[in-house]
């Protein structure tokens, strides 16, 4: 280092980045509430935004509710009971998918691993659905038991069997084939998309409305245990991930180096793959199959603002709960008065997506 | 003190290296040279902590490598690759960044941004700073990828340093060639750091090493100083190459110049023993 004039010419990166990472995360902080209390007063109950906010400072219970006027307390049943807790939902569906999605890629090394596509998703909406068609009276004492939990645990065996199988089968010697991993997913969601419809036939009428929803994916069931429940599992994971974010980046240089910097790779692996199998895990078990928004949500942060995970995962996070909200927004309004299943609006958004990024990195995948 | 002790390294039913037993002090550069396929590479990841011996032990400091917490180590211990593929579109600033992740395994302080930029000027590389590492050259590829070593160990104080260079010159031109050895050289003379860099020229080698190890089918030829290694008897017992010794112009440093028509020469070598 050479004087007092160059070192504070040294400075300004820092401070620079500093300022973006603060910037890009309160700038998507905002836009996701403006967006909640939007999405919160559209339906076929409209609440002004205003009487959004007003009520959400008037929780049921309260004080406050008991002084809601009697015109305004259809709406706030409708904001407390149905719009929030499937906005809460909506938001940590979008931070599990995107953030496991995120941390996938930082691990395989590679933009394309998305948990819908290498049929994570798939491998717990497989072993949840096991468990409602073949569970019987055992799912139903275990539901007495641990209640929301119960079909969690069974999606997290499914989603984990298939990260691990993803991770056997995609990488060799700490190298990931990008082809490999695309065909194994490929295998793997067939798979358990070809069980889940075997399942449907056995399963009952009711069994089989919750069936369908599985392979198109849904916030409608949206209610506040649930919501705790994924809070619980998935917002944990999402936080051991984000606490993982600066080892990831060392992966960048590959698994020699990333250990020569001081990160047991090994443990890094495990830790990841099993918060990530949780979190998705979680999330499909009340949604089922919400696909892209791990591909689509990290990209997009990745052009903006660089690839450095420690402002990726977080930043995913936010966008992948705003891709989420308004893509359940578009669902249940398009066609009034039924809705669309979510899953079918991101895919339809993440599709085009995809073979885009698949067209610039041809050569890479060795066509 | 960097000690490998009777050390040997075998993969499946392959032995790589054998027997390999030197030390060397903070404050030394010394080069290892070697025929393609020699061992150079397995060698150079043994004194990582990357592979684990077969046979013998590597000592860092008092210990055993692989006794070491890992990033105790990796504060003091440094490994430039050959290779290095990277995924995503990190800028060069980030990449040399990452090498500071041992030191707070977060969030950047505002000291390692300076140490990388320091590190990046220490290699002529501060006009890459904000540009994305898969679009530069291989040369300059190489220099952030020396910055980032360097940033990575940029502290004295938590003991001696090694630094570990596998061909580092292998992308650059000559120019390049010097300065990053000069680089090499002037982080031995800071005296707590020890510097092995495994390189091709040996001319190059000579200017600037303390000693030359030479590395043949998997076995130490020789470990000493430039002066002994550099023989026409030593170099072609090596090399299979016959050549002769100069002495450079400027401070006589000892040079090899390989004999012309040394194909023939050879031959008739064979010739004579035929007969």
């Amino acid at each position: 280092m050479s004087g007092a004039a160059s070192s504070l010419r040294m400075a300004l990166p820092a401070s620079r980045s500093l300022q973006l990472r603060s910037r890009v995360l309160i700038g998507l902080g905002v836009t996701l509430f403006i967006l909640v209390v939007l999405a919160a007063g559209i339906g076929a109950v409209s609440i002004a935004p205003l009487d959004v906010v007003k009520l959400l400072t008037s929780p049921p219970g309260s004080a406050a509710w008991q002084s809601i006027p009697q015109e305004h307390m259809q709406q706030a049943m409708v904001l407390w009971n149905i719009r929030l807790p499937r906005l809460a939902l909506g938001i940590l569906t979008g931070a599990a998918l995107a953030v496991s999605g995120a941390a996938m890629q930082a691990l395989l090394r590679n933009p394309l691993a998305e948990p819908g596509l290498v049929g994570v998703s798939g491998g717990a909406a497989l072993f949840a659905a096991l468990a409602i068609v073949l569970g019987g009276v055992w799912m139903a004492a275990l539901h007495d038991v641990i209640g929301e939990f119960a079909l969690p645990i069974f999606a997290f065996i499914g989603s984990l069997i298939a990260t691990i199988l993803i991770f056997v089968i995609s990488t060799r010697q700490g190298r990931t084939s990008i082809a490999l991993m695309l065909l194994a997913g490929i295998a793997i969601s067939s798979l358990c998309g070809a069980l889940i419809g075997l399942m449907t036939f056995i399963a009952s009428d009711l069994q089989m409305r919750s069936l369908n929803f599985w392979s198109l994916g849904s916030l409608g069931a949206a209610t506040w245990p649930m919501v705790a429940m994924v809070a619980c599992l998935s917002g944990s994971s999402v936080l051991i991930l984000l606490k993982q974010s600066s080892a990831l980046n060392t992966l960048a240089l590959g698994e020699v180096q990333a250990s020569l910097l001081g990160v047991s790779v090994r443990r890094l692996n495990q830790v990841c793959i099993g918060a990530i199998a949780l979190a998705v895990g979680a999330v499909v078990s009340v949604t089922g199959i919400i696909g892209f928004i791990g591909l689509v949500a990290p990209h997009l942060v990745r052009l903006a603002i660089g690839p450095d995970q420690r402002l990726v995962m977080p930043a995913s996070a936010l966008v992948g709960a705003i891709l989420v909200l308004l893509s359940d927004l578009l669902a249940r309004t398009i066609a009034v008065p039924t809705e669309v299943p979510v899953g079918i609006i991101t895919a339809l958004l993440g599709v085009p997506f995809f073979l885009a990024l698949l067209f610039r990195m041809r050569r890479k995948i060795g066509v | 003190m960097l000690k490998v002790i009777n050390t040997g390294l075998d993969i499946g039913s392959k032995t790589l290296l054998r027997d390999i037993n030197f030390m060397i002090p903070p404050g030394e550069l010394v080069a290892i040279c070697g025929p393609n396929g020699a061992g150079k590479s397995s060698l150079i990841r043994l004194l990582s902590g990357e592979l684990k011996p077969s046979q013998g032990e590597v000592h860092w400091g008092d210990k055993r490598l692989s006794e070491w917490n890992l990033l105790k180590l990796a504060r003091q211990r440094a490994l430039m690759q050959q290779q290095a593929e990277v995924g995503f579109a990190y800028t060069a600033l980030e990449i040399i960044l990452l090498g500071r992740h041992p030191h707070h395994q977060g969030a950047n302080r505002p000291q390692d941004y300076q140490i990388a930029m320091a590190a990046m000027q220490e290699v002529d590389a501060a006009h890459l700073a904000e540009q994305v590492y898969t679009t530069l050259s291989g040369g300059e590829q190489a220099r952030v990828q020396m910055a980032r070593v360097l940033a990575q160990i940029w502290e004295p104080g938590e003991g001696p340093r090694l630094l570990l260079l596998d061909e580092p010159t292998a992308a650059l031109d000559p120019r390049q060639q010097h300065r990053i050895l000069e680089i090499a050289r002037k982080w031995a003379d800071k005296g707590d750091v020890a510097v092995v860099a495994i390189v091709h020229d040996l001319n190059l080698a000579a200017q600037y090493a303390d000693r030359i190890a030479l590395l043949r089918d998997g076995r130490l030829q020789a470990i000493d100083r430039v002066e002994a290694i550099m023989t026409p008897a030593m170099v072609e017992a090596c090399f299979d190459l016959p050549c002769i010794l100069l002495n450079h112009p400027d401070g006589g440093t000892p040079m090899i110049a390989a004999r012309r028509h040394h194909s023939q020469w050879r031959k008739q070598d064979e010739h004579a023993q035929d007969r």
